[in-house]
């Protein structure tokens, strides 16, 4: 949507060692899955998206592609090799290329951190979520701290670039223990943090367990609202600028494929249950691909496409996209690209003038974007915005 | 016709839950009236509500034959009369219609306030009263002290009371016997005589239009007879005549002393008026019968459809419901905050969340319903009398002289640990004690109340402090004036129509804080502040601010949350149609009623 957003291409990788409590993502956990062969399907489908958008001729640079998952970093090398063969043959790719692949701070998977760096991986996102075992345990997670900053540690070695994700507003967790543990983050030589509130998201583990009145010592939303004042400023004063609303980078340092999801670019989704978005003759549509892993690889080697679903987003929907998307943003959105929306992106700006007022949302230099209360309240504006 | 001597017509009075429906269940079956494959609990109420609340709101009446131990077959005739406060009149009505009543009183509890008020109504129609101590099975019943508190505190002579468990069947023989031996036939009537009939009640049924209960006292009631209701002055041709057995079955004729139904192509259960009486239009009696009073509303609230576009169903439902209760009045109403909705006046309470009840279930509405309000007389300063049934409607202050505000007598029963909470709840509610009397362990209090402190949650308060242990009832007394004013309640700078109230200006404070404090509770954090404020005219007296909401933000929003983000938006715009936008700000339907709930 907006100007040189670029294109990109997401990978989805399905499968994971245990599932946390927290999470709602399209992950199951499986043994012995046939490396080769998903190999073959997610390459395959690559080149099959590929040729849909152009191919090389088609005036596209891939500017960004992303592993994730579930858990990518269960991934072999070559299974990931494959994949970028298969996307540096589809498409003309830039020169800076940025490749994340998101990984478990394991041991064994920092074994494999070198394999990933020859397939062309240039960026990792560690989950490390916490920097304390007993908290790390109530997340579900299988790492121990100390076995977290060992990865980290050889994944700074290899990688050029390396981010990580910490959940905080955990249970029981104080203004205190946060800043700290924070502090204990930006200590550590990092360029990018992902930092997310918990969120107990339906259909999770962590949801049955507060259905049931067994989740306790959630903050409320003082708490949660104080604990995301607090990051904010403990980041930036590290160096770490808010670029969007949970992540936090050095100048330079953002993760462009993500970026590219929030200025409403276009990108391939290829995988279980993954999404993609392409302009096509015009049309902007959404595709979405099965989630379920059998399905979807008997889907591709049937060469049918009954894995992939696709449909295309009215203008008001694209609006409605462009906004909670855009708007989480430090920039927020460009009013030009929601001038290109038509009427219905007009009518956007009568409806910013009330939230301008009472404080929410500000107009900077051709954009429009939520000011530091209001990226607080982000979901209320969009809904508000979005009429 | 039945010959007069034969004829027991009676009444029960009893408490709610003391066993008054299961024991009218009892002489249905055991007089073999009802086969016992149709025999189902609670016969007689007919409505939903009435089984699930086991009240009884409608007058219903059932004819049992019954061969007494003297070898002759006796007719009685039960009016299964309401038995609610709010209903006092009809109650009155059908205790008129009868000679005598069977007083049924839980053995394990004793007696309550609305026994008493319904027994004194009984003891003003003369009638002959039979004691029935109910529950005798259950090892907590003290028959001997229920005895001695019938005698103490109603004053009737109980040691002969019929001891019985409805449940189990025991001692229900006893209660026929009694009925045929202590309670006396008919008073002399002539059957001819020009007819003079009473209207005990009326329902309006689908296929038959009105039907009308009847008990006559003079002349007689046939098919095809030309009747007139002497004070609505209406004529119609009598189309059935007939008793419940339960089940409607036709007669040839009622003769004087008999309780029967009559239908007559009426149209509007309006056009029957509890109390009037029905005579022929061509030989009328020229006396007709003393003690008709036409209903008046004394509880005004308003109703609005949740969804604004329903209103054309409230109306009508209002309508249709109208037309079978003559007690219940409407007028259209528009509030700023709801919309448009009716402004609808009820006997009492518990008619009010009868009819409520009775909108939503059977026209399946959802409603805002507004603080109920007593009818206020202000007197303005040229001397002219407004009845108040809306504090919206109030006139200005400055030209007003003074307000009267309706007074009750209010009687209730307590055991003695909770009497002090009971006295305090009505203190604080601007009560001035009448009397404090004890029957055994239990206190009788009277008390002088202005309506207006009761009609909202008096009786659940009441209940709450004494743990249930409380019965109450009460009588309206008149109209007395008193230091009232409006309390308008202002959200984000602006009044509320539907929250503006009358209060005591000694209270108002206190009253306008605890309205505000509630407010802050029910209404959800907006994207700004919010204040909250009571007032009196331009006087601010309380005020709360809702502090604006701080975070609703989406932690996680990648590529693939996109699409179910847009859905959750969705979702939420429908959630959005249950708050009323007022101004700025989101209230919340249930805001409305519970805003007025206090806790003290």
């Amino acid at each position: 949507m907006e100007e040189g957003a670029g294109f990109g291409l997401y990978v989805h990788w399905p499968f994971c060692q245990a599932k946390c409590p927290y999470c709602d993502f399209n992950s199951h956990v499986v043994t012995g899955v046939d490396q080769a062969r998903w190999a073959r399907a997610l390459a395959g489908d690559v080149a099959r998206v590929a040729g849909r958008t152009g191919g090389r001729h088609g005036g596209r640079r891939l500017t960004s592609v992303f592993f994730g998952g579930g858990t990518p970093s269960l991934m072999e090398p070559e299974t990931v090799a494959a994949v970028m063969d298969a996307a540096r043959a589809g498409w003309v790719c830039a020169n800076d290329l940025e490749v994340t692949l998101e990984a478990n701070p394991t041991s064994v998977e920092a074994g494999r951190f070198g394999g990933y760096r020859d397939a062309g991986v240039n960026r990792v996102s560690l989950g490390v979520q916490a920097l304390n075992d007993s908290d790390l345990k109530r997340l579900g997670r299988l790492h121990s701290a100390a076995e977290a900053r060992a990865a980290f540690d050889v994944a700074r070695r290899v990688f050029d670039r390396v981010s990580f994700d910490l959940i905080c507003a955990r249970q029981d967790q104080t203004r205190e223990a946060w800043a700290a543990e924070l502090d204990e983050a930006l200590a550590m030589a990092v360029d990018h943090l992902s930092l997310y509130q918990l969120t107990i998201e339906p259909g999770t583990a962590f949801a049955a367990r507060q259905e049931a009145g067994k989740l306790r010592g959630l903050p409320d939303e003082d708490l949660g609202a104080d604990l995301y004042e607090m990051t904010v400023e403990r980041c930036e004063a590290a160096g770490l600028r808010l670029y969007e609303v949970s992540n936090f980078a050095r100048p330079g340092a953002e993760c462009r494929h993500n970026l590219l999801y929030w200025s409403g670019g276009d990108y391939a989704g290829v995988g279980p249950g993954a999404h993609g978005r392409l302009t096509l003759d015009g049309r902007r549509v959404a595709t979405e691909q099965v989630s379920a892993p059998g399905a979807w690889l008997a889907g591709v080697e049937t060469a049918e496409r009954a894995h992939e679903r696709e449909e295309e987003i009215s203008v008001s929907d694209q609006v409605v996209e462009y906004l909670l998307m855009g708007l989480r943003k430090r920039e927020g959105v460009a009013l030009s690209a929601l001038s290109a929306l038509g009427d219905a992106g007009a009518s956007v700006g009568e409806r910013a003038q009330a939230l301008k007022d009472v404080g929410l949302l500000e107009a900077v230099s051709g954009r429009m974007r939520a000011t530091p209360r209001g990226r607080l309240l982000l979901d209320r504006l969009v809904a508000e915005l979005a009429g | 016709m039945t010959d007069r001597s034969l004829i027991r017509n009676f009444s029960i009075v009893a408490h709610i839950d003391h066993g008054k429906s299961t024991l009218a269940d009892r002489l249905i079956q055991l007089t073999g009236t009802v086969a016992e494959r149709d025999m189902k609990d609670q016969l007689l109420d007919a409505m939903d509500i009435e089984r699930e609340r086991g009240i009884t709101i409608k007058a219903n009446t059932v004819r049992i034959e019954y061969p007494a131990k003297d070898g002759k077959t006796y007719i009685l005739n039960l009016i299964d009369t309401p038995g609610h406060v709010d209903f006092a009149y009809e109650v009155s009505r059908s205790m008129q219609a009868v000679e005598g009543s069977l007083l049924v009183v839980d053995a394990t509890q004793g007696v309550e306030a609305q026994t008493l008020a319904n027994v004194y109504t009984a003891m003003e129609a003369d009638h002959e009263i039979v004691p029935v101590l109910n529950k005798i099975d259950l090892p907590a019943s003290e028959p001997e002290r229920v005895i001695e508190q019938i005698e103490d505190v109603i004053g009737i002579e109980a040691t002969d009371a019929c001891l019985i468990s409805a449940k189990t069947g025991v001692g229900i023989p006893d209660v026929l016997e009694a009925i045929v031996q202590r309670l006396p036939p008919p008073k002399e009537g002539d059957a001819d005589a020009p007819l003079k009939a009473m209207l005990v009640d009326s329902k309006y049924d689908p296929y038959l239009g009105v039907v009308v209960l009847v008990r006559v006292i003079d002349g007689v009631l046939r098919k095809g007879q030309k009747i007139r209701m002497m004070k609505t002055g209406g004529t119609y041709e009598i189309d059935r005549v007939g008793v419940y057995r339960p089940a409607m079955t036709d007669v040839g004729e009622l003769g004087p002393g008999e309780i029967g139904y009559i239908t007559a192509s009426i149209k509007q259960v309006r056009d029957t008026r509890v109390g009037d009486t029905i005579t022929t239009v061509t030989k009328p009696t020229d006396t007709p019968l003393p003690g008709f009073k036409p209903s008046i509303p004394v509880v005004f609230c308003g109703l609005f459809p949740v969804d604004n576009a329903e209103f054309e169903d409230l109306r009508d439902a209002i309508e249709k419901l109208a037309l079978n209760d003559a007690s219940f009045t409407y007028e259209m109403e528009t509030s700023a905050a709801l919309g448009f909705g009716f402004r609808c006046g009820f006997l009492g309470l518990l008619h009010l969340e009868v009819i409520r009840d009775r909108i939503e279930r059977e026209y399946g509405l959802e409603l805002i319903t507004t603080a109920p309000s007593v009818v206020y007389h202000v007197f303005t300063r040229d001397g002219e009398m407004h009845e108040l049934h809306n504090p919206a409607d109030m006139p200005d202050p400055a030209n007003v002289d003074r307000i009267e505000e309706p007074r009750i007598k209010a009687t209730i029963l307590v055991p003695d640990d909770y009497l002090g909470d009971v006295l305090k709840l009505c203190q604080d509610r601007r009560g001035i004690q009448l009397d404090l009397t004890y029957a055994g362990s239990r206190a009788m209090v009277v008390y002088d109340l202005p309506l207006n402190e009761v009609v909202f949650d008096f009786y659940d308060r009441l209940k709450s402090v004494t743990k249930g242990y409380a019965s109450f009832d009460y009588e309206i007394t008149g109209y007395r004036a008193d230091n009232l004013v409006k309390m308008q309640i202002l959200v984000n700078d602006e009044p509320v129509d539907a929250l503006a109230m009358m209060v005591h200006r000694d209270r108002a404070e206190s009253r306008g804080r605890q309205m505000c404090e509630k407010l802050k509770e029910l209404i959800p954090r907006h994207m700004f502040k919010i204040p909250i404020q009571a007032a009196i005219g331009g006087r601010v007296i309380a005020r709360e601010t809702l502090s604006a909401m701080r975070k609703d933000v989406t932690a996680k929003c990648y590529g693939g949350d996109a699409t179910r983000k847009k859905k959750l938006l969705e979702k939420q715009k429908a959630g959005k149609k249950k708050m009323r936008q007022f101004g700025k700000v989101d209230i919340p339907q249930e805001a409305f009623i519970n805003a007025l709930k206090m806790d003290s």
